[in-house]
């Protein structure tokens, strides 16, 4: 006890972000590998030093699943690496991912109280080097658990799922994850590319998964394969969450969009991401060969997709977006990564034609230039074309990153109610019109990141258990409430539960 | 890492001639949740690509599942070659897409063009089942191309084999026969027509000027099968669909077939490529075998 630390005040840290290594951007250009190669152990010293451990913790209310952040960043600070892991995987089972594809610039780190004079901690390159120190460790939290004779099906194996998925296993439920593709992952595997979330750290999070005891089962379209309602009444599941992910990529709706030329980016990266077409032919699946590269939208999507076709050797990529770069809602990171790769932006440009080439493939993109009007309703300026900015854009291949719609297959096959875009109906615990069914993620939401979905993965967990009736240490009971209030039959609502009674 | 808990295995396997090949694959669960009008999506192999094929037919009772493969390309070759039976295909996945209604329809023309033939005979048997007067027009380049004859045979009231050639049955594509089966029962109220675009437009014009509602079952390049990708978009009605979630049926007088047959060869010198690639490595094989 002889030196006890001085108080950390905004003067006596280190004034600046620790930088982080990355590939140089024309040698990244051309390989698939990471480009951050994120912390050593001595950035991740220094910038440890640089969290005030500031009382109000804003940091930790900006993080959709509240990590204790000023917490894993002290046991940085005091060596203690495993410790801050331990207190990361408390809450947030991916380190590694999230700390790779979270906008941190608008949650945790949007809001840290170094930020208000300095620039904030580097909350997310932290966050990642633990996780990966992690998974260099072979370090998995394998808590005790109290088995709970429940059975959980997930339908989904992205972010959402696999949230759910642990907090269930770690419950004490027997839990089995359906994915349709071949491999498991969601959008972190067929979406996100290498550069941004290499293969191996999808793989080492899943091997955590196992080793608590999820069971994943690929090649397996639930909804048509078997329904929801056979899982609940003939397969033996006591309550299931879905986690499908919004899925339907929404249109151009412009003439000309179905050309050959023209392809979402959602077909891009799996393409290239999942299939490997960018090793074709050693890999079977092909891609579309793109010289010059229109990409229209402004999303992490869409800076993937033109990362990717930077990366397959395309000469030139644009990026077609109607706003402003101030409302861009990629991650800064990404749009400052493309930017630097030789992305060439077109802000305020709007598609409104694809030309054809007279052989079915594309020649080039109509476009009109854009200002911004008055606010709409989602708080942005509204774009209005401008009047005779008519423009030709030319390019080969059209890849259009506009957001996505509802995926029909869960409405189309159970009974479960879905709203007005087509989206499932929950109430604000997750939990569908369907008893023991609860959803989350993209396909309540609609497009969203992966922390998000992560979020409602683990608010939809803590609602199963409680529907299941089992004991939540973060929720605890509390006795019925004067006059009936909160009870059914004069029993406690939280106590008791409605659990499919089966014969 | 491999999470397949299950395998694919090929129960039983059919050369119906040097290009067209049956494969039989155990899938206990899809046997059953199987309905006619459905496909699958197939990868025979890890660095495989996955592509969409109908499904031929299934049985609860051998919990099977049949896929009637047409040798074209150069995934569908190199499955003809490795996919015997004891071995297993790497991934299968399916059933997908909304399966066909059945409508009460009372006389119907199942018209199958080729490998066509496969997808359109659970559709036979379905309106069979139903109690419906069923016609099957079934079309092949030549007589040593056709199959399941005898299938269609015991099924349907009526058969029209047609071959290009002339060598079996009526000289002539399938809208000969389709024609033909018309004249002779002005009161077919329905027609499902299942092969190549060509054959599938060809029998929608054969049907137009009756009126007689006709359904086809578009096979468009897929990835994911879900809905996620849209490279399986089509054109119906001045709309566009997905053929994994919103099909594969569609109303044949709505389909805008051009729009099809272009988006099928969208990665035409690609799987040249690959095709080239492949036949090159095979040769070199067998001249290393036989010296």
């Amino acid at each position: 006890m002889a030196d006890k630390p001085k108080k950390k005040t905004i003067r006596t840290i280190p004034q600046a972000r620790t930088p982080v290594r990355e590939q140089d951007p024309l040698e990244r250009v051309r390989n698939f590998s990471e480009v951050s190669a994120g912390y050593r152990r001595e950035d991740a010293l220094i910038e440890a030093e640089r969290c005030l451990v500031c009382p109000d913790q804003p940091c930790v209310a900006g993080c959709p699943v509240n990590i204790n952040i000023p917490g894993f960043i002290q046991k940085i600070g005091q060596r203690d690496f495993r410790g801050a892991y331990d207190v990361i995987t408390a809450t947030n089972l991916l380190p590694a991912v999230c700390g790779r594809v979270c906008p941190q610039e608008s949650q945790c780190e949007g809001v840290c109280t170094v930020g208000d004079t300095l620039e904030p901690v580097a909350i997310g390159r932290l966050e990642r080097w633990v996780g990966d120190l992690a998974i260099q460790e072979g370090w998995a939290n394998i808590p005790h658990i109290d088995p709970a004779p429940f059975k959980v099906g997930i339908v989904g194996s992205g972010p959402a799922g696999m949230a759910c998925a642990a907090d269930m296993v770690k419950a004490g439920c027997d839990v089995t994850v359906f994915e349709a593709f071949h491999q498991p992952g969601g959008v972190l595997r067929y979406g996100i590319p290498d550069f941004r979330l290499p293969n191996e750290v999808i793989d080492a999070e899943i091997r955590n998964l196992v080793k608590l005891g999820v069971k994943f089962e690929c090649n397996t379209l639930v909804g048509r394969l078997f329904t929801i309602e056979q899982m609940l009444d003939e397969m033996g599941f006591d309550a299931v969450f879905i986690g499908t992910g919004a899925g339907y990529p929404a249109m151009l709706g412009i003439p000309g969009d179905s050309l050959n030329g023209v392809l979402s980016a959602n077909e891009l990266l799996t393409r290239c991401n999942l299939m490997r077409a960018r090793d074709f032919p050693n890999y079977d699946t092909p891609l579309p060969p793109g010289r010059r590269v229109a990409v229209v939208g402004a999303g992490n999507t869409a800076m993937d997709a033109m990362r990717v076709c930077l990366r397959l050797g395309a000469e030139r990529v644009s990026c077609i977006y109607r706003r402003s770069k101030a409302e861009c809602p990629a991650r800064a990171e990404e749009v400052h990564h493309a930017e630097q790769e030789g992305v060439e932006f077109h802000w305020l440009t709007n598609p409104v034609e694809v030309l054809g080439d007279g052989a079915g493939g594309v020649r080039g993109l109509r476009c009109v230039r854009m200002e911004l009007g008055e606010p709409d309703a989602s708080g942005r300026r509204r774009p209005v074309p401008i009047p005779g900015s008519e423009h030709e854009i030319e390019t080969d291949l059209v890849v259009f990153a506009i957001g996505t719609n509802a995926n029909p297959i869960m409405g189309q096959t159970s009974t479960l109610r879905l709203n007005a875009r087509g989206y499932i109906e929950t109430t604000d615990d997750l939990a569908t019109s369907v008893a023991g069914v609860f959803a989350g993620g993209d396909i309540v939401t609609g497009a969203a990141t992966v922390i998000e979905a992560m979020g409602a993965g683990r608010t939809a967990a803590r609602n199963m258990k409680r529907y299941l009736g089992i004991r939540d240490p973060n929720a605890p009971y509390r006795p019925a409430r004067p006059n009936g209030a909160g009870t059914l039959f004069g029993l406690d609502a939280r106590e008791h539960n409605f659990i499919r009674v089966r014969e | 890492m491999s999470y397949q808990p299950s395998s694919f295995e090929i129960v039983s396997r059919e050369d119906f001639s040097d290009v067209t090949y049956l494969l039989e694959v155990r899938h206990p669960l899809m046997s059953r949740a199987a309905r006619p009008g459905q496909f699958v999506i197939v990868m025979s192999h890890e660095r495989g690509e996955r592509i969409p094929l109908t499904i031929a037919d299934f049985s609860a009772e051998r919990q099977t599942i049949t896929l009637v493969i047409q040798a074209v390309g150069k995934t569908t070759k190199e499955m003809q070659q490795t996919c015997t039976a004891g071995t297993a295909l790497y991934a299968v996945v399916g059933p997908m897409g909304v399966p066909s209604a059945f409508s009460s329809a009372r006389k119907v023309l199942c018209v199958g063009g080729g490998l066509g033939v496969a997808p359109v005979f659970p559709q036979a048997r379905g309106f069979k089942e139903r109690g419906a007067y069923v016609i099957s027009v079934l079309g092949f380049r030549t007589r040593a191309l056709a199959f399941w004859l005898d299938k269609f045979a015991a099924t349907c009231d009526e058969v029209i084999l047609c071959t290009d050639d002339g060598s079996a049955g009526v000289t002539g594509n399938v809208t000969e026969g389709i024609r033909d089966a018309i004249a002779r029962h002005p009161d077919i109220d329905e027609c499902i027509a299942i092969g190549p675009p060509m054959m599938m437009r060809g029998s929608a014009e054969a049907t137009r000027p009756h009126g007689i509602k006709t359904m086809v079952s578009l096979n468009p390049l897929m990835i994911d099968g879900t809905g996620m990708c849209g490279g399986c978009r089509v054109k119906v009605g001045g709309q566009v669909k997905f053929a994994c979630v919103d099909g594969p049926d569609f109303d044949a007088h709505q389909v805008d077939f051009d729009d099809l047959t272009l988006r099928l060869h969208r990665f035409a010198s690609q799987e040249q490529v690959a095709m080239h690639r492949w036949s090159e490595a095979c040769r070199f094989k067998a001249d290393a075998l036989s010296s």
